[in-house]
């Protein structure tokens, strides 16, 4: 069952369309990723979801509740953690748990029994007493999924949860991530970090300039647009180029990088390091990231 | 722009107030030292340095001492200070910096909510000051009772008025810096010419007009006439002033700060 119905979402500001009519639906249980690069629409389409941001065009439906008529309703089932830090910075640890509980009517005393539950799942109960200003990025981002699961939501929403992030916490936000979804929890997650999409998202979307490109899951996606495997090579010569071109396969010619798209097996890839050269030569799976950048190009955007 | 519509607004409009109260009560002690001791400074300074000078006025057929005739102005500016500076730099840094309305929007709660909720705030914060103010000042003796206890519903339908005015700032306003305008061409001004330290009759004929139009006039004059027991029909036409402004203001408020944060 759809738990989110995305359908013809559009908006502009002035001659700039962020969001130019994107559909998608996120279906009970599942993670579904909303992939694309910086300034490609995805927080202007999250922000529509929970009513931050009006749209121009288009119908959200959660829960089976149209958005226009059942807003609160539908804020009081989903949790949403914003991209930028909005802790409150003149409460404690634990009091920006308690204290974002009220807004959703809960008793005191299951707020302070909610939030002790989260601050243990998130191994912050050693600076429940702390003031926000102290803590670190990545404690800090910890706190904010926290919160937004204060009121138990149905649905997770996260704008790029991770990014700013150092490894050591995005592997233990990402850990989290994996446990909530494995407890049942819906998640829409924004990101351009490929590796967090591999890891979390069952489907997902890759978005360009407000527009849908793909849908489908990950693993397949990669399969059937990429390729099984990449052929890296580095600093490539004349030699090299002439080998490939009598080869009947996919390269991308990157100047000082050469990209080799094989289906399947590995053979073209022993022969290269046998007969033309080794060096330089690195045989690595296909990933999301080679989809990705087949999809929205190689050009810097901001 | 988007009028709010009475029904948007509900009783979680007092979450946000509850927020912004359980912070101030952290640091209670410091907040309650201005309203205290603010008005003893001035009693002393006007009261002693310049009231020597002064002597006696007539406000209202009646002869009033000098600091008599200011401690009800004295409250009265600190009902429109603590109201309006709340609703422009609190609730700046709230919701610019902090990102706290983007943190409660992603609640059930709706930015109209959020917006009533902190002039409310800015009201009561109004109410504290002036509550802890006549207390001061009665037992210096200048205030009359039963009166000066009107001072407390005045505070808050003062406090709402400025509370409003403040967040129309807030809402045009591109960054912090932009509020020296409000405060320097409105807020400071008003301090000085709104009857406040002179009775307006002292002021040319067309400066006195000018002043009918400011709203701390017409705060002043009411709470003058409550806690002195100087009674006049003027009075209910500062009132009304008061409410209609108020009545008018707030809707303004909220329909220009949900067109600044919701686009």
């Amino acid at each position: 069952m759809a738990i989110l119905k995305v359908e013809s979402l559009r908006k502009k500001y002035g001659s700039l369309t962020a969001v130019d009519g994107i559909s998608f639906r996120v279906q009970t249980g599942e993670c579904f990723g909303l992939l694309g690069p910086n300034g490609a629409g995805k927080t202007t389409a999250i922000r529509m979801l929970y009513g931050y941001t009006l749209r121009d065009a288009g119908q959200l439906e959660m829960f089976g509740l149209d958005i226009d008529k059942s807003l609160r309703e539908i804020k009081r089932r989903i949790g949403i953690c914003q991209q930028e830090d909005s802790l409150d910075p003149d409460l404690t640890v634990r009091d920006n748990l308690v204290g974002y509980a009220r807004y959703f009517a809960i008793p005191r005393q299951e707020a302070e029994r909610r939030a002790d539950e989260l601050l243990g799942f998130f191994a912050l109960q050693s600076r429940a007493k702390d003031k926000i200003m102290v803590l670190s990025g990545g404690l800090k981002r910890r706190l904010m999924l926290a919160r937004a699961l204060v009121n138990q939501p149905e649905l997770l929403i996260l704008d790029e949860p991770t990014t700013g992030l150092d490894p050591q916490s995005r592997q233990l936000l990402w850990q989290k991530l994996a446990e909530l979804k494995k407890q049942g929890l819906t998640i829409l997650l924004t990101t351009h970090y490929m590796e967090e999409a591999e890891r979390l998202c069952d489907r997902l979307v890759i978005v360009d300039h407000g527009r849908i490109l793909i849908e489908g899951k990950p693993a397949a996606l990669v399969q059937e647009r990429v390729g099984h495997t990449v052929i890296e090579v580095a600093d490539p010569d004349q030699t090299l180029r002439d080998f490939l071109a009598r080869e009947s396969c996919r390269v991308e010619d990157l100047g000082s990088r050469l990209l080799v798209y094989l289906d399947e097996g590995d053979e073209l890839f022993l022969k290269l390091t046998r007969e033309v050269r080794a060096e330089g030569c690195m045989l690595r799976p296909a990933g999301l990231e080679d989809l990705f950048l087949k999809l929205t190009g190689r050009e810097l955007r901001e | 722009m988007k009028w709010p519509n009475p029904s948007q607004i509900s009783a979680r409009s007092l979450r946000v107030w509850q927020r912004n109260f359980s912070i101030y009560r952290q640091n209670w002690k410091i907040s309650f030292l201005p309203p205290l001791l603010e008005p003893l400074l001035y009693i002393l300074a006007f009261g002693v340095g310049l009231a020597v000078m002064v002597g006696e006025l007539e406000y209202g057929g009646e002869k009033l001492s000098y600091t008599t005739f200011i401690a009800p102005a004295l409250v009265s500016v600190a009902i429109m200070h603590n109201a309006f500076f709340e609703t422009t730099y609190n609730s700046f840094v709230r919701m610019y910096y902090q990102k706290t309305f983007d943190a409660l929007l992603a609640t059930p709660l709706n930015l109209e909510e959020v917006i009533l909720g902190e002039m409310l705030w800015a009201a009561t914060k109004s109410v504290i000051a002036a509550t802890l103010m006549t207390c001061v000042i009665s037992l210096c003796g200048f205030f009359s009772f039963p009166g000066a206890l009107l001072l407390i519903p005045l505070a808050l339908l003062g406090g709402l008025f400025f509370a409003a005015l403040g967040m129309i700032c807030t809402a045009l306003a591109r960054g912090i810096e932009m509020f020296n305008l409000p405060i320097f061409l409105g807020i400071t001004p008003m301090f000085l010419f709104s009857g406040t330290f002179f009775p307006l009759q002292n002021l040319p004929g067309w400066a006195q007009t000018l002043a009918q139009f400011l709203p701390l006039t017409h705060l002043v004059t009411l709470a003058r006439g409550c806690s002195l027991h100087v009674w006049s029909g003027e009075l209910w036409f500062s009132l009304l002033y008061l409410l209609v402004a108020t009545l008018l203001l707030m809707p303004l408020a909220i329909a220009l700060m949900v067109r600044r944060i919701v686009v």
